[in-house]
């Protein structure tokens, strides 16, 4: 399948840099965040009706780094340069901030809830990781401090459907996470290969699959492998490990800012710094320990700058959100041909 | 505190740029070339002198390059000594000085003059991060410098 990628509408209304966008979990409404401290929600509508549903100005002193919603819906949590996680939710009506989370010594890069919504994880350029236990009544603790990186931690995404975490660094590597048999964090993995930033990572849609994006204009593909595996991957004592079967590159000729796997679609998506979306696709009959993806859709200049983030709508197939430092918001539709 | 480099060689200030008679006309769509971007970013003054970047040859024309119709801009900058600890700032006070400056449409490259300065890579990468250069820009303390120094740019 080749397809087109087309804009469906052009959300304006923030100034300066956006960064971040999240697809509430059924799909009808959209977050971002920028440069203006300002959070939007988006009602989303087909064709060009989608309007804004709410401004959240005052949860953050700096830039709004990152947000993310709750896989309930419930919940949204965003991430800021001022070094705080605020956690947003309309229990009374209408939205408003009722937990800030403090603690990382200074910006606050990327923020992710568990797919049972029952952790929550950050990460700062102070080089941590944090595990935030969510309870009741807006109740969060912290579970632990992971100090893996040696550098800037990036992003923080959790696998879809078990309790592992992964992170991405500006020490070019990214690092998993699990709770060993005494309930503590640690860290079970380091995917090293990439050659600059790893600003980004997804998983597929089992979880089996990662994809990374780096400041060295590759991305790539990590393979889980459990104990004793017909391949013969090494596992030594771990309880899995992922290790790289496909380097994309030839394509970015930029930093690849973000990167997003569709769990209806398989499709991987792309923002990169040189103002282009593009889409890959795993080949038909391709091999699952060496697959090849194929470039299927590059929309050049899909943006007037640098393109920070692009997220895959999680309940309407091929309709994607991307944001740039051009201060708009664009939602795209992937048209078969 | 005392000086990284407490006497440093100073160099010749450059003529200014003839006006030609093409320039005064606004009807002439113009490209941007390395004169331009050179006097957008001689004046700044340097962190530790009351000294310019161009005295001090910190940059010099013959080492910006651009192709406007790409949208890119390339600027190589000497730090004094090769342990300069002001490299980073001197670095981001040219990116912040181009960036406020020039379309957005283009993409700026500062990068320290290969073989000039002990933490080449480590300050090159820093200055390539367009997050921690925004993040920089938010921090009060940081932005203070940054405009003194940019001011009589």
């Amino acid at each position: 399948m080749t397809g087109k990628l087309k804009t469906i509408c052009s959300l304006k209304g923030h100034s300066g840099i956006v960064w971040n966008t999240s697809w509430h979990p059924k799909g009808q409404m959209l977050a971002s965040c920028g440069e203006d401290k300002t959070i939007r929600l988006w009602n989303y509508k087909d064709g060009d009706k989608s309007t804004l549903k709410c401004l959240l100005a005052d949860g953050h002193q700096r830039t709004v780094r990152a947000i993310a919603w709750s896989y309930c819906g419930q919940s949204l949590a965003s991430a800021s340069f001022d070094a705080t996680i605020a956690i947003w939710d309309n229990k009374s009506g209408q939205f408003e901030c009722n937990a800030t989370l403090e603690g990382h010594e200074n910006e606050v890069k990327s923020v992710a809830w568990s797919r049972s919504g029952s952790m929550l994880a950050t990460c700062s350029r102070d080089k941590s990781v944090w595990v935030w236990e969510v309870w009741e009544d807006n109740e969060y603790e912290c579970a632990a401090v992971l100090n893996a990186h040696s550098q800037d931690v990036k992003k923080v995404v959790w696998h879809p459907h078990e309790d592992i975490l992964a992170s991405a660094s500006y020490d070019n590597s990214v690092k998993l996470y699990m709770e060993d048999a005494d309930k503590e964090w640690t860290c079970v993995g380091t995917l090293s290969s990439h050659t600059s930033t790893v600003w980004s990572l997804a998983f597929d849609k089992t979880g089996d699959r990662l994809v990374t994006s780096s400041d060295d204009r590759t991305l790539k593909i990590w393979q889980k492998y459990l104990p004793g595996n017909p391949e013969g991957i090494s596992v030594k004592d771990a309880n899995f490990v992922y290790k790289c079967v496909c380097t994309i590159s030839g394509f970015h000729t930029r930093p690849i800012y973000d990167v997003t796997w569709c769990h209806l679609t398989d499709l991987i998506a792309t923002a990169c710094g040189d103002n282009s979306i593009r889409i890959f696709k795993e080949e038909d009959l391709s091999d699952c320990n060496q697959p090849s993806f194929s470039c299927v859709s590059h929309v050049s200049e899909a943006h007037l700058q640098d393109i920070n983030s692009v997220q895959w709508n999680p309940v309407v197939k091929g309709v994607l959100a991307s944001c740039s430092d051009d201060g708009l918001v664009k939602i795209w539709k992937m048209e078969s041909t | 505190m005392g000086l990284d480099n407490e006497n440093p060689t100073l160099f010749e200030k450059s003529e200014e740029r003839t006006v030609s008679e093409k320039d005064l006309d606004d009807n002439e769509a113009e490209e941007f070339d390395s004169r331009e971007i050179f006097d957008l970013i001689r004046g700044i003054t340097d962190p530790e002198h009351p000294l310019s970047l161009e005295e001090l040859r910190v940059v010099d024309q013959s080492l910006i390059e651009v192709e406007d119709s790409i949208n890119t801009v390339k600027v190589l900058f000497t730090p004094t000594i090769p342990h300069c600890s002001m490299a980073t700032l001197i670095g981001l006070s040219i990116k912040v000085r181009l960036l406020w400056c020039l379309p957005p449409r283009f993409k700026i490259s500062v990068t320290i003059t290969p073989g000039t300065h002990a933490s080449e890579h480590a300050i090159n990468k820093q200055l390539d991060d367009k997050e921690r250069v925004a993040a920089a820009l938010e921090n009060t303390h940081l932005s203070t410098v940054l405009n003194k120094c940019i001011s009589t740019a």
